[in-house]
């Protein structure tokens, strides 16, 4: 096979895994925004605050140390513990259970039945809120995150790749654990949502407001679920993308990696998130590939954009989202 | 009691439809405009004018391109940064080809090819609608930004890809450059935003502004009664990018003085003048103001208040100020949920009747 | 317009209550939030760890005490702006903004102001030419000269061939990570050796394509002008790939702590260029034990001493000192202003036996600033990551830069800066 065609190959895979990890990111969007109408800014954020949560937990960081040697003159640091990677992740997931709770009584309640824009905008407060909080919390500086996630080059592929073709392929194994995380994560999701309780109820509402309040859904418990749910994929997301940068600041924009996704994918359908990254993290790249070096290279962050553009104008309702009914 | 419209008689149409039919709301708003200009400019040091008034005073009058196009319009743009970059260096481009050119027509004609551009990105509107649209100004923030960054003609071949506004001056008086007084520098931005809202308000209370606001309440039936869509939605991106492009010019050459395009006109502007309007009152020039009011002048005043005045370490008092900004923001949506505007609006209703409950 | 009425009533009442003009100020426009606070933090601490130590140790500079006034900037120009407007006013001897943006911003303000500007291996690198800025200086080295150390380290290493190798430089899309390719090209020409660009878009966590083209096209030698996030998730990118690490050289700002640690043992030798020494091994932290760590004056954490953008601040700190005094000595008055401290920055000599009184035996190269130039000598040197004691090696000497190639870009670009804005030359 001529090499350019095997370097092409090789670019698609990487991208389909990249897509991968867009995913993840664009799924909490898509899960809050399909049950209650909102576009929640801070998923983001909530992704950088859930990592931070996790390894402050592993490493037994006292929470608020710099706030409180601040003002008492102490110099508190740690607690001395750790805590292993899967408890530590459970609890941190349960931090983010009671932020969900916590959001709803104080903002969600307060809102009910106000139009998308407004929703929005307290999120954008939110965002703000939880930046700043997640600093005080377990200071700004860059983190080790080690939950025990394979990393590096995969030789297995590599070494038959090369055997097939005369060239090894480049996968990253943390690439194919959060592929394999991510497909866990959807079936559960959707298993969740097909067979149980809460799960058919988070459909009504998704449908309608309105009759899924008639037959006696509780729409607080209901945003409390969903936005757990999106806390634990907020979490998923930061503890991949954590894990190839450490814990830092610029997690929080990972949220702009999901928004071309979003666009492309729709914003209510969970298989248009997967497929909507999937198209942004092959097409990024191919194009980056092949296009990228005659024009000066760094094209990924336009590009996405612009062929969510172009699928947009043949379909102007994204991929998979619900077609959009006109009426006066 | 001091607040009343008691007394207060219209006798021709042309006074009922005044911006300010309240007698105690158009003085407010003379004595206001006489402080803005005759007071502070002999008031102003550098502090005043470079980190307060000129930045609140430039993001005016971006919010209000955006608002128009997002409040009046209907349409969510998202690309505000890349026009601002656009304006930008236009006006780089403009003052280093023909430095005979008076600032002021750099700063108009900088607006004027920030329009064209927006319209270039605005026609995927007439297809693409709701939230979905904010993919193709994102597209255009995203591939201006890198458009500029990447093409060296734009930075006139600089090593560095920054740009330099030279000194330019009116009447002999200077108002860009670093030797720009404090006084210039504002009363340069404070007129044009002067006449823009002037031309803004009265755009939008005008014909255009009617088919605008007819297109974002529904789009069809505006359709159906007779409006052109292209016309008004193509109308409402060029008068926005206008705006916008003049904000991003007087952000370069009065306000900064020196950019570079990731960093000033990245993805997180276009966030933060959106913002400004959602928080002010998407359809409300008052809305527009109030926002870029909220978050240029409040996160300054925490800084001080926190640091200066309590003598925080800097760190906390930054993250104190991200979380009182939040906080504020949710607190006043819970309070009124359609921004600072309709606050406004709810107080004065009260101050009509008060003392009086009814 | 209640809002604004408020905040302006406000903030007038607290900006009176500013203190006089009294003691030497200097202004640290510090970062500690932010996607560059991990960076930010240290420098800072350092910053203000040093001045805390002259004013408890020596009781200030030459009697007069220092006063340090910390403002957060976040690395956003606009802040730094309200930094600069809010500290000027008080009598600011010398600027070091650490970043880029707000460099540039400065460079023509504090210039019209009279303050000079100090931007110690970063800025605008044709600084260097003081005949042309008079106010800004950017000692002990800049990036053309780093570029130009890290090709002859690589000289080094090859034994003194280099033609028809290739070098890829990954840098950071934006104005500062641009600054080394000029001088690389022209070093390109001169070398024989092939250049390959490789920019990567702001935040920089996603490198899959610039890391895959390496990958394929195997560059003998990796430049990286990186910053904040994108530092680790390349050296990262670059241990998945196994690229040999010892072949791949980051700027001074591509190696700090920060960079390595999140990779772990796989950051293991990696290089960087530094214009000091690294760790925790000099006098001078005897001293800050006792008169700062001590008595609990440390500031942020006091977690940061010994790090490598700790001792940076240091540096930069022990510089600005040293030319207050050379200010103090040259106008014979304690009380210097932002004048006197220019022409102390511009009469610097930093020699060895200097260092070594100061507690810092050999912990920077010796440099000489002169009205004609403001960017020393511009040596610097090669450290490497030990990954398993958790410390930079320095593994070469103090390189000089090649001034034959760097110096005329140096001239060209600050000469179409004085035509631009009609400057006249100094120092004839």
């Amino acid at each position: 096979m001529p090499e350019q065609l095997l370097f092409a190959m090789e670019v698609t895979l990487n991208g389909l895994m990249a897509g991968v990890l867009y995913s993840l990111v664009a799924l909490g969007f898509v899960l809050i925004y399909k049950a209650s109408g909102i576009f929640n800014y801070a998923q983001g954020v909530m992704a950088l605050f859930a990592a931070l949560t996790l390894v402050g937990l592993m490493d037994g960081q006292v929470p608020f140390a710099h706030l409180i040697n601040a003002t008492f003159g102490t110099d508190v640091h740690h607690f001395g513990w750790h805590i292993p990677a899967l408890p530590a992740i459970l609890l941190t997931a349960g931090v983010m259970v009671v932020f969900a709770i916590i959001v709803e009584r104080l903002i969600l309640r307060h809102l009910v039945n106000q139009e998308p824009i407004i929703l929005f905008m307290a999120t954008i407060g939110l965002a703000y809120f939880l930046e700043g909080f997640g600093d005080v919390m377990w200071g700004s500086d860059i983190k080790k995150l080690d939950v025990g996630l394979p990393q590096g080059i995969s030789e297995t592929i590599d070494t038959v790749t090369y055997n097939w073709f005369g060239y090894g392929f480049f996968i990253d194994r943390l690439d194919i654990a959060a592929t394999l995380v991510a497909a866990i994560l959807v079936v559960t999701l959707t298993l969740f949502s097909q067979y149980s309780k809460q799960g058919r109820a988070l459909r009504a509402v998704a449908d309608d407001h309105q009759a899924a309040l008639s037959v006696g859904i509780s729409l607080r418990f209901i945003w409390v679920l969903v936005w757990s749910i999106a806390g634990i994929v907020a979490l998923v997301a930061g503890v991949m993308w954590g894990a190839k940068s450490g814990v830092q600041f610029s997690l929080s924009l990972i949220a702009l990696k999901a928004l071309p996704v979003l666009m492309l994918g729709g914003f209510t359908s969970i298989p248009g998130a997967i497929v909507g990254g999937l198209i942004i993290g092959v097409g990024e790249k191919l194009f980056e590939f092949a296009v990228g070096p005659m024009i000066g290279g760094a094209t990924e962050n336009w590009f996405a954009y612009v062929l969510a553009l172009v699928f947009l104008v043949f379909r102007p309702q994204g991929l998979f989202g619900e077609r959009i009914i006109e009426r006066v | 009691m001091i607040y009343r419209e008691a007394g207060d008689f219209k006798t021709t149409y042309r006074d009922d439809s005044q911006t300010f039919p309240i007698r105690f709301d158009r003085r407010a708003y003379y004595a206001l405009v006489a402080v803005a200009f005759l007071v502070l400019p002999f008031v102003m040091n550098d502090y005043w004018a470079s980190a307060v008034f000129v930045p609140f005073l430039i993001y005016s009058i971006a919010a209000i391109g955006l608002n128009i196009l997002t409040g009046y319009c209907g349409q969510v743009s998202l690309g505000t940064g890349g026009f601002m970059a656009v304006g930008a260096y236009a006006a780089y481009k403009l003052m280093t080809a023909f430095p005979e050119l008076n600032i002021f027509f750099v700063v108009l004609l900088s607006g004027g090819v920030t329009a064209g551009v927006g319209v270039l990105f605005g026609l995927p509107s007439l297809r693409i609608k709701g939230f979905y649209l904010a993919v193709a100004t994102l597209a255009a923030q995203f591939f201006l930004v890198w458009l500029f960054n990447k093409v060296p003609w734009f930075y006139n071949y600089s090593a560095s890809g920054q740009i330099n506004a030279p000194e330019r001056t009116i009447f002999g008086i200077i108002v860009t450059g670093p030797s720009t007084p404090a006084w210039s520098k504002y009363l340069f931005c404070l007129t044009i935003l002067f006449i823009l809202s002037w031309v803004a308000r009265n755009l939008t209370r005008g014909e255009v502004g009617r088919t605008w606001m007819a297109i974002r309440d529904m789009d069809i039936a505006a359709e159906i009664i007779g409006v052109n869509p292209l016309k008004a939605k193509l109308t409402a991106f060029a008068v926005s990018s206008f705006f916008v492009g003049v904000a991003g010019a007087l952000f370069f050459a009065v306000y900064l003085g020196a950019v570079e395009v990731t960093e000033a006109f990245g993805i997180q502007k276009s966030f933060l003048v959106l913002f400004m309007i959602i928080i002010g009152g998407l359809g409300s020039m008052f809305g527009s103001f109030a926002g870029a009011a909220f978050l240029v002048l409040l996160p300054v005043f925490l800084k001080n208040a926190l640091v200066g005045g309590l003598g925080w370490p800097t760190d906390l008092a930054a993250h104190l100020e991200l979380m009182i900004v939040g906080a504020l923001i949710i607190v006043f949506l819970i309070a009124e949920p359609h921004g600072i505007a309709a606050l406004w609006r709810t107080a004065k209703e009260k101050l009509r009747l008060w003392p009086f409950p009814h | 317009m209640k809002m604004k009425r408020l905040a302006m009533v406000a903030a007038a009442a607290l900006a009176v209550a500013s203190p006089a003009l009294a003691d030497l100020v200097f202004p640290s426009l510090s970062y500690r939030t932010g996607p560059y606070a991990a960076n930010g933090i240290p420098f800072a601490d350092g910053y203000a760890d040093y001045f805390t130590l002259v004013n408890e140790r020596d009781g200030g500079i030459g009697g007069e005490r220092i006063k340090l006034i910390e403002c957060e900037t976040g690395y956003n120009t606009e802040k730094g702006v309200e930094c600069y407007e809010a500290t000027k006013g008080e009598g600011a001897l010398v600027y070091q903004p650490l970043s880029t943006g707000i460099t540039y911003q400065l460079i023509p303000k504090a210039s019209a102001d009279g303050i000079p500007v100090h931007s110690m291996g970063y800025g605008r690198t044709s600084a260097a030419n003081g005949k042309v800025f008079e106010w800004i200086f950017n000692y002990p080295t800049n990036y053309w000269y780093g570029a130009s150390i890290a090709i002859k380290h690589i000289l080094d290493v090859e034994g003194g061939d280099i033609s028809g190798k290739k070098i890829a430089l990954v840098y950071h899309n934006s104005a500062y990570g641009k600054e080394p390719i000029r001088t690389l090209e022209k070093l390109s020409e001169k070398h024989g050796f092939e250049l390959m660009l490789l920019p990567v878009d702001h935040p920089g966590q996603e490198q899959k394509s610039q890391w895959l083209q390496i990958r394929r096209e195997r560059p003998d030698y990796v430049l990286m002008w990186g910053w904040g996030v994108m530092n680790q998730v390349a050296i990262q990118e670059a241990a998945n790939i196994r690229y040999p690490m010892d072949h791949f050289i980051g700027i001074w700002w591509s190696g700090s702590e920060n960079d390595v640690k999140p990779v772990g043992d796989k950051a293991d030798g990696y290089k960087s260029l530094n214009m000091h020494m690294p760790g925790a091994d000099f006098p001078i932290y005897d001293d800050l034990k006792k008169y700062v760590y001590d008595k609990g004056l440390a500031a942020g954490n006091g977690d940061q001493a010994g790090t490598v953008l700790y001792n940076r601040g240091m540096y930069a700190a022990m510089l600005a000192v040293e030319a207050a005094k050379k200010a103090q000595e040259i106008h014979g008055t304690a009380k210097i202003t932002p004048a006197m401290m220019r022409d102390g920055m511009e009469a610097l000599e930093i020699t060895q036996e200097k260092l070594a009184a100061l507690g810092l035996p050999n912990f920077g190269p010796e440099f000489k600033v002169t009205c004609e130039n403001h960017g020393g000598s511009g040596l610097a040197l090669v450290q490497q990551w030990d990954a398993k004691a958790g410390k930079w090696n320095v593994v070469s000497d103090y390189i000089a830069p090649d001034l034959d190639v760097v110096w005329p870009l140096i001239e060209e670009d600050s000469m179409a800066f004085a035509k631009e804005n009609n400057i006249e030359l100094r120092c004839k």
